[in-house]
């Protein structure tokens, strides 16, 4: 047995939390335990188990165990294995950027818009280009919402328009124009060889070819994607996996409170 | 008399499916009286039209769109292409490629008699049958000879976008124990309004559906199928605006199960409700004359709508698509009508709800091979909790008999399967089907419990809903947004320009032929 299950062997890596070296944990501070499974693309056997330990030591690991092995069909082998990483990462000077907003319920940013815009504010959302999932639009602004965060269809001082899936970026343009909009939602699920970013950036362009990049809060969504590459692809905010309408309509009324009234 | 393991009422039942029958009436009188662009193209297919011109244009679309285009199509393209072939000699795909050309123009043809227009094209519609009833017979001796799995069928995907990767991904998963293969459409093809040509290696989320990639996949299956000693079942997409096209290509192609849903098209899809109803009734006769499971896309409802309070549409929707279904003649033992297992899993007794609701569905349509989704709205990413919200979901299949139990993937919501996750899937699904085999027959459900009073719910709230949509009709009900919330006006959508009434030297042998009552 490669060291580590049952062993009684004293571990000699130091235990104690250094924020500026942090490892995986597993059961003991810096162990480093992580696991890993992954598929090659050979038969199954001993020559097919070395490789996925080399593989494994060439991703960073020591102490490598393969635990599972089952060939899928002849020529593609699947593996579960468990290594130590040699890496480390220094948590200290970590800097993501984020939504600046504090997130409020359904009646507060009703009453915060009530007080600050003093009118309903305009959005309208898509999924756009040819991605046909609505799940995650549909999520935000239906009225019945998600997971009990009711979508921006039900606040008061929000006028909403669902524009559905597979809106070409030229429509979705025009309605925004014919609604005068405030903010745009735009919303993209599908993100096989990078078609999302491709859709997000030609609505960037074409915002910015009609001069109205600056005159609406332009948002982008989905579960891929994050607030920072979103800023990277010139949106001014991102919001990604476990984020709520709650989320995104705290951050539009107060993003536009900040250009109104600042 | 059937006996109900819920108490249900087989007299509501039947009840249901009398108003059901009196909806799908209403719509069959809309849809006797007209025709669309992609029935007629379906005609050209059948008559042996394939191929593009040097625009990729498929010919079926460049005759068609040429007697639009004169304001004729009502008359239909079998008068035209009969009328053409007497006058000229040449058969449809002679015709057609004349037609590209622009050497010829069949609308201006000294005219025949309909019935002599008939009679010309007659060897080629005799050709057409018995190239599909050939087909079908092969599938058929497959099965006598080789077998296939048993039901609940192991039905999962693969999506890589390139036709050739399909295959080794396919491959894998039947030789892992897969029953039916579907290839996942390109992401947007529903909306073309024309079926590309040609094996294709690029798609989005999926690959594009060609008769040339089905050609290349059932040849795959069949030889993986001899080898492994169990016939592996093909299944792809109608629905979207080319429903009967990929129909006709599916029955040449020896498919055996197809997505047809034309309620699917309208609310998801934003397809005419004219224009996919009149292409839904031939797409379900070619469907049903080629032995092809239908799948119904209840399940999507869920998808938007809640799904333990909404369980009642996709049960009124069942009724609709089976009485639709029925009209076009399909059999009910190729009724694959959907639904799923899509509650919140945070739910208190939510298992409770689902086994009800599958064990209903069960009883209230006994030889159809239901169709049962997995969850898919609450997979989080979690994979390590989502192999066990696909186990519960297997355990209600395998214990109310479903009969195509499309695998729920561990990580759903992250990625389309690798051949890691469709290896897991597979095992999760046949260690439970195994350990569990004959737990239905073994368990009752206690009188006046949470299964019984779910099951006898969700039964009365459908009927309540059928008999509005039966007042209503089921343009005006859908225009209202009866289903899954979504409003779709009657001429609003993709697709109605090409809907026409039928003219006087309309006719399309098909129907009969396949039509077995």
């Amino acid at each position: 047995m490669s060291g580590g299950l049952y062993s009684t062997n004293s571990n000699e890596f130091d235990k104690t939390l250094d924020l500026t070296k942090i490892k995986p944990y597993g059961d003991t501070m810096n162990d480093g335990k992580t696991q890993v499974s992954f598929t090659l693309p050979v038969p199954k056997g001993d020559e097919a188990i070395e490789a996925a330990k080399q593989m494994m030591r060439k991703m960073g690991f020591e102490d490598i165990q393969v635990v599972f092995v089952q060939e899928l069909m002849k020529g593609f082998t699947f593996f579960n294995c468990y290594g130590s990483s040699i890496h480390t990462v220094d948590y200290t000077t970590i800097v993501v950027p984020k939504v600046e907003s504090t997130t409020m319920d359904m009646h507060e940013t009703d009453d915060f818009i009530r007080e600050h815009i003093g009118r309903k504010i305009v959005v309208v959302g898509a999924s756009t280009g040819s991605d046909a999932h609505t799940v995650g639009i549909d999520a935000i602004m239906n009225m019945k919402g998600f997971a009990g965060h009711y979508g921006l269809e039900r606040y008061d001082m929000v006028e909403a328009l669902n524009m559905g899936s597979q809106v070409p970026n030229e429509e979705f343009i025009a309605k925004a124009i014919e609604m005068k909009a405030d903010i745009l939602l735009v919303s993209q699920t599908v993100t096989q060889k990078d078609i999302h970013i491709k859709n997000l950036v030609e609505l960037v362009e074409m915002l910015e070819a009609e001069g109205l990049r600056d005159k609406v809060i332009l948002i982008c969504g989905g579960p891929r994607l994050s607030h920072e590459l979103a800023k990277e692809l010139g949106y001014d905010a991102g919001f990604g996996m476990n984020k709520y309408s709650d989320d995104v309509a705290s951050y539009m009324a107060q993003e536009l409170d900040r250009r109104i009234n600042q | 008399m059937q006996r109900s393991k819920l108490g249900l009422d087989f007299d509501k039942v039947n009840y249901a499916k009398d108003v059901s029958r009196n909806i799908a009436d209403n719509v069959q009188e809309f849809v006797e009286s007209y025709t669309t662009v992609s029935v007629e193209r379906t005609l050209c297919r059948l008559l042996g039209i394939d191929g593009v011109d040097n625009n990729e244009v498929p010919l079926p679309n460049i005759v068609v769109d040429e007697i639009k285009d004169k304001g004729v199509l009502n008359q239909g393209v079998m008068y035209f292409l009969g009328n053409a072939i007497i006058e000229t000699g040449l058969n449809p795909q002679q015709v057609a490629d004349k037609m590209s050309a622009g050497e010829l123009d069949i609308t201006q043809l000294p005219s025949h008699t309909v019935a002599e227009a008939h009679e010309a094209l007659k060897p080629y519609i005799n050709n057409c049958i018995d190239r599909i009833l050939a087909r079908k017979a092969k599938r058929d001796n497959y099965i006598d000879t080789i077998g296939e799995g048993p039901k609940p069928y192991l039905y999962v995907i693969v999506a890589t976008g390139n036709i050739y990767e399909d295959v080794i991904q396919a491959e894998a998963a039947a030789r892992q124990g897969a029953d039916i293969i579907a290839v996942i459409r390109t992401t947007g093809q529903s909306l073309l309004d024309y079926v590309p040509y040609g094996a294709t290696t690029e798609g989005f989320g999926g690959t594009v559906a060609t008769q040339e990639n089905f050609r290349i996949m059932r040849t795959h299956l069949d030889k993986v199928g001899e080898e492994e000693g169990k016939y592996v079942r093909l299944c792809n997409y109608c629905s979207g605006l080319c429903m009967p096209e990929i129909a006709a290509m599916g029955a040449f192609e020896g498919l055996d199960v197809m997505l047809n849903d034309a309620l699917y098209g309208i609310l998801f899809r934003d397809i005419n409700m004219k224009r996919t109803l009149v292409d839904q009734y031939f797409s379900r006769i070619l469907n049903g004359f080629a032995g092809v499971i239908i799948n119904t896309g209840e399940d999507n409802y869920l998808t938007t709508a809640d799904a333990f309070e909404e369980a009642h549409t996709v049960l009124a929707s069942d009724f609709i698509n089976e009485q639709l279904a029925l009209i076009a003649d399909l059999p009910e033992e190729q009724m694959g009508l959907g639904h799923a297992f899509e509650m919140e899993p945070g739910l208190e007794n939510g298992f409770l709800y689902e086994l009800a609701q599958a064990q209903m569905t069960r009883e209230i349509f006994p030889k159809a091979p239901l169709k049962y989704m997995p969850p898919t709205k609450f997979m989080t990413g979690n994979i390590f909790k989502g192999n066990v919200q696909d186990a519960l979901f297997n355990q209600i299949s395998i214990w109310t008999g479903q009969g195509i139990q499309l695998l729920g993937m561990l990580t759903e919501a992250i990625h389309t399967p690798f051949m890691s996750d469709r290896y897991l899937s597979l095992e999760n699904a046949k260690y439970v089907f195994n350990n569990m085999k004959n737990i239905g027959d073994e368990v009752e459900f206690k009188e006046g419990g949470i299964i019984r009073t779910r099951a006898q719910k969700i039964l009365s709230d459908s009927i309540e809903l059928l008999e509005k949509i039966e007042k209503e009709g089921l343009f005006s009900a859908l225009e209202k947004g009866i289903f899954a919330d979504i409003k779709r006006p009657i001429n609003g959508g993709k697709g109605l320009d090409g809907v026409v009434e039928k003219g006087s030297n309309y006719f399309n042998p098909f129907v009969a032929l396949m039509k077995k009552n």
